[in-house]
């Protein structure tokens, strides 16, 4: 098993419980779409089993590591050498042109692979923009840089938050096409966050969050 | 519609407590420097006013007789020739455990009396009659009252604020029994407006010699350069806390867009709204210019007696240790403080008038408003090829002046170019990702930074220029002094007989006497001073020669050339090789020129015989004696005793250099307390730069963060950066400051004084400043450091999240 949640809780601070007792599990390759209600913590899952946040009990294991374990450092390596992130917006660094955003995590974990990189960039239209900054590409040329940069570093999950979220029906389904054919190609697992049925309906499972739980 | 706008205004304040407080203490900190150096200033300048008007120091010519009293009887003799001289006798007074300084004059001649009769603290106004009827008074400052009060001795005392400091005032009859000299004066002060016809001085008192004011050193333009030193200084850091206004400013209007734009929405017209805005501002700016002067007034306080005893010590300006408050001052500080936050917030107040009614809010609209680094450097460009067009094409000192400022300013407007030049140069050659991303983002972040890094920049460059110019003159001038003042003892005797007899009781005694002898010539560019001396090797290893031809000791000995001081080479453009004529009939070749550091008017030096041949009759009263320094003060002593010579007829060189270097000593605690001043303020405003940049940060090391670095090590990396831009332009402001120093050195000395200084480097110094600037740096990054390092992962993670 790549990813295994078990009866994880989470509350963020004077709040009542966004997560109450949360159990997925994720296979090496598998793809999984993650439903739910504005507000019922879809997010914040993704964000756990990314180790990006911490949690209040239960246990979170992503490739025999368990995160409970790990203090800043070990999620920090965890991040740059096991998962790769795709946001709704702001993922990428707005100092570094185009193509420096692209390698920048393959290179972070010392994975860079130029022939892979350059095949991406040209499957996702990329290749005429590396030397332009991130603030002056469209929304969808944004999020295509993101797939890319993270893609490129051959990560063993990929977590995608909404990547499609600020993106028109045209846009959001060409991008989320290319990122689907090109995570089947390398292997990679996907947990995905989305609202939509049709697209929920294309991955291999499909998990929906209600009341702090899966349903 | 008014009072809802207020308190939506107000509201932001309130939940911004730190963002107002930095705004307040950037005025206040402006104002204070500012208002601190006015202080000193119009403190200093109204002491020398006092002094001017009521004791004419330096107005009128004087008549000294070298090494002693002028006696009574030459006095009457004088007068009864119809000069209109005033007597006056001085002399230190102990009171009790202080030393004060006792000036009695000829009350009714005396041109200071109806001033000082005006300027009377008492009850009631003092008649001219009850002053001179009086069986003897004496004026003093009301602080002295209370330490002239346990001593019913002395007559009554009149208090007044019109004379100096530490200083009785009294009558010469009053004063010959309180120094217990009868029958004596010191000088003789020469009123203007002389009838025709008088018998010449030199006829009637040969033995006295003519003081002019100008002969000492002009106190007026050496304390004026002074002065403006200070208020260069003030001004920027001024200005350095006027970038902190700027960037805070900025801060709060762009986190009030929204709010702003919602009020408009609901119908409040954009004219309100600024004029709202700009009474805010002026409020604020009241309120941080008020505490700005508390705490002006308290710096000044503690800086003033240095200030004063540098001024007494170096340019011989009586001056008083303490400030008054004038209200002038006040004012002053406050319109100062709301002008220049007005002027700080311009840029802020345009993009307000120009807020589009509809537009979506974010980061980006609000850093294209930005100009662009490359047209700044066209500007600053520009300013420095006009300041160098300026000197090239006009000279004095006001050329000297446009330079000076045209190359700070262009310099500073250059500083993000360059910058920006220099990290592009390190991220084409960084290795890794993140040193990569490091350059990249030190680069994206310049523009928020640059006005920051300007002011530092101003302030290192100003802080190595003055420094170097200070240092270099204090070093040259020890040098000179030492190869000036090489003799251990200085000798005035009472008259030619006198000096003749000490020369030949020194001649067993000493190693060598040296006769200096001169006398006063005119020369087309001004009075010349022509002095003999003696072959002696004193001269021959110490004196300070810039210039020389070979073998000029030798040539000046046989009487076949001259030497003359730098100030007469320059004025008459006369070098080495050329010919002076010292008399319509008598010219030399001049072999050399030497340095004469403090001196206004040109000086000669000619072999003693040719000296003796040429102006026959020359006083020879002073000598300078060479002997072992360890037995120098034995012998001064011995001389005093033998010939019953005052005390300042037989000066000790060793002396008048610790009284140089404590003057030098006193610039420089002023001037490195005002240099650490500025520079603790520019780092203030690196801090609030940085601050102000903190909202924008964000959405740049969250995506780091989330590809797989640690808070700490973003922390870390926050510190490393603005360590690196503070270095960078630290190397940037070493050789601005450099030339600065040069133009200082080489341009306006040589305009305002006549000489020229030679630069001297103080690498120690440089290491020393570099490294309280990156302390300054990381100090001032260490907040937003902290801040970052304990960020929860939950706000970072909110740079993601959906509902931004
Ligand atoms: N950093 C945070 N601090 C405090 N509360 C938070 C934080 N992030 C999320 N929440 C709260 O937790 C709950 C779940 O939020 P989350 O973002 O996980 O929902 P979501 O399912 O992703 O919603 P959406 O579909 O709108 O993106 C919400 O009520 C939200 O207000
Ligand atoms: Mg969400």
């Amino acid at each position: 098993m790549l990813l295994s949640i078990e009866h994880v809780r989470k509350a963020y601070p004077g709040q009542r419980p966004v997560l109450q007792d949360v159990s997925l599990a994720l296979d090496h390759g598998e793809t999984l779409a993650l439903t739910g209600e504005s507000g019922s913590g879809k997010s914040t899952l993704l964000n756990l089993a990314g180790a990006l946040d911490a949690f209040d009990s239960g246990e979170i294991t992503l490739d025999g590591k368990a995160l409970s374990a790990l203090d800043d450092t070990g999620r920090a390596d965890l991040r740059r050498d096991r998962v790769a992130l795709v946001f709704q917006q702001f993922n990428l660094i707005p100092s570094l042109t185009v193509g420096q955003n692209l390698a920048f995590h393959a290179r972070l974990g010392g994975r860079l692979d130029k022939a892979w990189l350059s095949e991406l960039s040209h499957r996702l239209g990329l290749a005429d923009l590396h030397d332009r900054y991130p603030e002056n590409l469209s929304g969808g040329q944004q999020q295509r840089v993101a797939i890319g940069r993270a893609l490129a570093a051959r990560p063993k999950l990929l977590l995608a938050d909404e990547p499609t979220g600020n993106l028109d029906e045209n846009a959001s389904r060409e991008v989320l096409d290319l990122m689907l054919e090109l995570v089947r190609e390398t292997g990679a697992a996907l947990l995905l966050v989305t609202h939509s049925v049709e697209i929920a309906n294309r991955l291999d499972r499909r998990a929906h969050l209600a009341g702090g739980k899966i349903t | 519609m008014i009072a809802p706008v207020v308190q939506a205004l107000a509201s932001h304040w309130r939940r911004h407590e730190v963002q107002l407080a930095t705004l307040l203490i950037g005025i206040a900190l402006a104002t204070a420097l500012w208002s601190a150096v006015q202080a000193i200033n119009a403190e200093a300048r109204a002491s020398y006013a006092r002094a001017d008007a009521q004791l004419s120091v330096g107005q009128f010519d004087e008549l000294h007789a070298p090494g002693g009293f002028i006696p009574l009887e030459l006095y009457v003799k004088l007068r009864r020739a119809g000069w209109q001289v005033v007597a006056v006798l001085e002399g230190p007074f102990r009171v009790d455990d202080r030393t004060l300084r006792v000036i009695g004059v000829d009350l009714l001649s005396y041109p200071a009396l109806p001033a000082i009769s005006e300027a009377r603290t008492g009850p009631e106004p003092l008649g001219l009659t009850e002053i001179l009827t009086a069986p003897g008074r004496i004026f003093a400052r009301p602080d002295l009252a209370p330490l002239l009060a346990n001593h019913p001795e002395l007559p009554p005392l009149i208090e007044t604020t019109a004379v100096p400091p530490d200083l009785i005032l009294t009558d010469i009859g009053v004063a010959e029994k309180l120094l217990s000299k009868r029958g004596q004066i010191s000088r003789l002060v020469i009123l203007p407006d002389q009838p025709a016809g008088l018998p010449p001085l030199a006829d009637l008192a040969p033995e006295l010699e003519r003081v002019r004011p100008s002969e000492a050193v002009d106190t007026a333009q050496l304390a004026n350069s002074f002065h403006l030193n200070l208020s260069a200084f003030g001004l920027l850091a001024f200005a350095v806390g006027l970038f902190i206004v700027h960037g805070t400013v900025g801060l709060a209007m762009a986190q009030r867009r929204g709010m702003f734009r919602t009020l408009r929405a609901l119908g409040v017209p954009l004219a309100l709204l600024i004029r709202m805005v700009l009474c805010e501002l002026t409020a604020i700016a009241l309120v941080g210019g008020f505490l700005g002067l508390v705490l002006g007034y308290f710096l000044a306080g503690a800086l003033l007696p240095d200030v004063a005893a540098t001024l007494r010590g170096l340019y011989g300006a009586p001056m008083e240790g303490h400030v008054v408050l004038r209200p002038l001052w006040v004012g002053a500080g406050l319109a100062m403080a709301v002008g220049g936050t007005l002027l700080a917030s311009g840029q802020s107040m345009w993009r307000l008038s120009k807020l589009p009614l509809l537009d979506a809010p974010g980061l980006q609209a609000w850093r294209t408003g930005m100009t662009s680094p490359l047209r700044t450097a066209k500007y600053g460009g520009a300013l420095i090829a006009t300041g160098t067009a300026t000197l090239m094409l006009g000279d004095g000192l006001a050329a000297g002046f446009v330079m000076l400022a045209g190359l700070l300013v262009g310099a500073a407007l250059l500083l993000p170019a360059l910058l920006a030049l220099f990290l592009t140069g390190f991220e084409r050659r960084a290795n890794g990702p993140v040193a990569q991303w490091v350059w990249a983002d030190m680069r994206a972040q310049l523009p928020g930074l640059s006005l920051a890094l300007m002011a530092l920049l101003l302030a290192l460059a100003t802080n190595i220029g003055v420094g170097t110019m200070v240092s270099s003159f204090r070093l040259t001038f020890i040098g000179w002094l030492d190869q000036r003042l090489t003799s251990e003892l200085y000798l005035t005797a009472r008259d030619d007989q006198q000096g003749a007899e000490i020369a030949e009781w020194l001649r067993p005694r000493s190693d060598a006497v040296l006769p200096i002898r001169r006398v006063e010539l005119r020369h087309e560019t001004g009075p010349l001073f022509l002095y003999g001396i003696v072959d002696d090797p004193t001269y021959r290893q110490n004196w300070p020669l810039i210039a020389s031809a070979p073998d000029v000791w030798d040539r000046v000995a046989a009487g076949e050339a001259v030497l003359i001081n730098e100030q007469l080479a320059r004025r008459a453009n006369l070098w080495t090789g050329d010919r002076l004529t010292i008399a319509p009939d008598w010219s030399l070749e001049i072999a050399g020129v030497y340095s004469d550091y403090g001196n206004p008017t040109g000086q000669a030096l000619v072999a003693m015989q040719q000296f003796d041949l040429h102006v026959p009759g020359a006083p020879n009263r002073r000598f300078g004696i060479r002997t072992d320094p360890a037995k120098a003060t034995e012998l001064a002593q011995a001389l005093r005793d033998r010939f019953d010579l005052p005390p300042q007829a037989v000066i000790h060189q060793a002396a008048i250099k610790a009284q140089s270097l404590e003057i030098f000593e006193n610039t420089f605690v002023v001037t490195s307390a005002l240099n650490i001043l500025t520079l603790g303020i520019s780092g203030f405003a690196i801090l609030t730069s940085l601050l102000t940049l903190w909202t924008q940060r964000l959405p740049q090391v969250a995506p780091v963060w989330a590809l797989g670095l640690t808070r700490a090590q973003l922390a870390r990396l926050e510190l490393l950066r603005s360590v690196l831009l503070a270095a960078l332009t630290a190397c940037l402001a070493l050789p601005l400051g450099l030339i600065l120093a040069w133009i200082l050195l080489a341009i306006i000395n040589v305009e305002a004084f006549g000489w020229r200084l030679p630069m001297h480097l103080f690498p120690f110094d440089w290491v020393v400043l570099l490294a309280l600037t990156l302390l300054a740096a990381a100090v001032a990054a260490a907040i937003p450091a902290l801040r970052l390092n304990r960020l929860p992962p939950s706000d970072l993670l909110r740079v993601f999240a959906n509902e931004r």
